[in-house]
């Protein structure tokens, strides 16, 4: 690790004028950041520790509910709201990394981890655009099992790790963000990019700016939701193919469908694709597969991680036919 | 600047790039809290923070400031914890190095399961009166590893303190 100051932010301006610093980076639960410090791909010369602003959870003026920005990933995943309106969100947080973990990491810092690429992590010995703009990806010829397979490019073909935010994609989240002119929201589905020729620009977040709390839209409560990630292991494992989803049926058909992938592109993915086969459509195994496969046309495999298109289009029929049970 | 290590009160060190692992292990003796990955990998380091299980190495010393630390030495009051002779009666260790950080993860763990706090394989959401089945019980301790496979016996240990024999 280079050397750094460490400073605790009182309030969110006062965090906004420690983060201005150049070379200074806001500090949640710190379970990737001093990682990444510590194999000095990540080198910031100030923390400031943000754990001590907004962490609760209320309810907003329109029946959603807002989260704070430093609410521990085991405080979200416990709520009564949470797990009663949101299931799917709990789900996905008590999927991800340990308990231990989940009580260290913030709801912001979960949503800003970087890849598990493991070229990315080793800083003396590997080229990785995204770490050092410009060098070269060696994930691309090389050990890419885990990789992606929607959406990457030639720069880089990372994915990004989270469970939870594959949740907050298909619940059509919003992030408020302070930063030196105000607050402004952006759309969950906006705010992490794909790779393209700058995969080290991996969200809308400009340097500075503080993330304040995440906002849920209400969710219907004719709505059915469910999480399932497939893995190497049955816990403690990054996700291969995650899929959250969200059904809303009326009169035998399908009136509201969302569905998101984790685990197969560098951005959690919303599978729009898969959601315009199965709106307005009757509910069967047969249809999820086909929804599925729209969608997954548009995979490219690499060299280890073709099995990860069949193994999505599979959970995905699988998730939505545990959501339809009967229906289907 | 101070944190509580086991009741005492410590001062935080002045280079904020000492992990609370490192603090405890290199400058205050407390080796029973192990390093086995350095990267939150393994669960060997963890301790309590407040009362809640937190990985040590990936925590700064620093990040403590104010807060009360609890390590495998700060859970013998006079005798040993029960769930200390638990893991001697039940076999719940071979070589013990991830020990410390299983016993200091479990006795949370327990607190988090009465407190009504889910898993990743709660079956209902709803429930206010989770079974501490051995299903449960495994994926809440899945952040403790065991090179030595001692499994059986951990969980065997952790039944018998406080799902067999009630709260202890
Ligand atoms: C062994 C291991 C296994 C794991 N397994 C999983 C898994 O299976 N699934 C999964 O989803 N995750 C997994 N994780 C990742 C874990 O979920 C993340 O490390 C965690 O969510 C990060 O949160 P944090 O608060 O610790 O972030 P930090 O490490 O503190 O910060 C991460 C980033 O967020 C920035 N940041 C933090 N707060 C703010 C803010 N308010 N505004 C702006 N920027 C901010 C920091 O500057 C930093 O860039 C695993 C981690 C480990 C170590
Ligand atoms: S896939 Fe992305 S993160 Fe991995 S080496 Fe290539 S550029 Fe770096
Ligand atoms: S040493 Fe901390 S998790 Fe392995
Ligand atoms: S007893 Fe040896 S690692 Fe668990």
């Amino acid at each position: 690790m280079i050397e750094f100051t460490y400073a605790r932010a009182s309030d969110p301006s006062h965090a906004l004028l420690l983060g201005a610093a150049q070379d200074a980076r806001f500090l949640g639960g710190g379970t990737n950041l001093v990682d990444l410090m510590r194999e000095t791909v990540e080198r910031p010369r100030e923390l400031v520790d943000v754990t001590g602003l907004a962490s609760g959870i209320e309810e907003t003026a329109s029946g959603g509910l807002r989260i704070g920005a430093a609410t521990r990933n085991t405080a979200l995943a416990e709520h009564p709201l949470v797990r009663s309106r949101y299931p799917v969100l709990s789900r996905a947080v008590l999927a991800g990394a340990s308990a231990q973990i989940r009580n260290m990491a913030t709801v912001a810092g979960n949503l800003l981890q970087r890849t598990r690429c493991s070229y990315f992590y080793d800083e003396d010995g590997s080229r990785c655009n995204k770490r050092a703009p410009g060098q070269g990806c060696d994930a691309l010829e090389g050990l890419n099992r885990g990789h992606a397979i929607l959406g990457a490019s030639d720069a880089c073909v990372a994915v990004h790790p989270s469970d939870m935010c594959v949740a907050l994609a298909v619940l059509d989240a919003t992030v408020e963000i302070e930063g030196a002119e105000g607050t402004r929201q952006i759309a969950f589905a906006d705010f992490h990019r794909l790779p393209g020729d700058t995969p080290h620009a991996e969200t809308l977040l400009q340097p500075g700016e503080l993330i304040t709390a995440i906002e849920l839209p209400p969710l219907s409560n004719e709505a059915r939701s469910a999480y399932r990630k497939v893995r190497d292991r049955s816990s403690y494992a990054f996700a291969l193919v995650s899929v959250a989803a969200v059904l809303r049926l009326e009169g035998g058909t399908i009136a509201e469908a969302r569905v998101a992938l984790g685990g197969v592109a560098h951005k959690p993915w919303r599978a729009a694709k898969a959601e315009a086969i199965l709106i307005g459509q009757a509910p069967s195994p047969e249809l999820f597969r086909r929804a599925a496969d729209a969608e997954l046309t548009q995979a490219r495999p690499l060299r280890d991680n073709g099995f990860k298109i069949e193994l999505a289009a599979r959970t995905i029929t699988a998730v939505l036919s545990d959501i339809a049970g009967d229906a289907a | 600047m101070a944190l509580t290590v086991n009741g005492a009160p410590v001062p935080v060190p002045t280079d904020p790039r000492v992990s609370l692992l490192d603090l405890l292990r290199e400058r205050l003796d407390l080796t029973g809290t192990k390093k086995g990955c350095n990267q939150g990998a393994c669960g060997a380091c963890t301790v309590l923070l407040d009362g809640e299980r937190v990985l040590s190495c990936l925590t700064l010393a620093v990040q403590a400031d104010g807060r009360s630390v609890t390590t495998i030495e700060g859970l013998v009051e006079g005798a040993m914890h029960p769930l200390q002779q638990a893991f001697i009666e039940h076999d719940g260790f071979q070589c013990g190095y991830c020990t410390p950080g299983q016993i200091c993860s479990a006795v949370a763990m327990v607190e988090e399961w009465r407190r009504g706090s889910p898993s990743n394989v709660t079956q209902d959401l709803a429930d206010s009166a989770i079974e501490l089945t051995h299903d449960e019980l495994r994926e809440r301790m899945s952040g403790n590893l065991c090179r030595c496979g001692a499994h059986n016996g951990i969980v065997d240990a952790i039944v018998a303190t406080y799902v067999t024999e009630g709260a202890r």
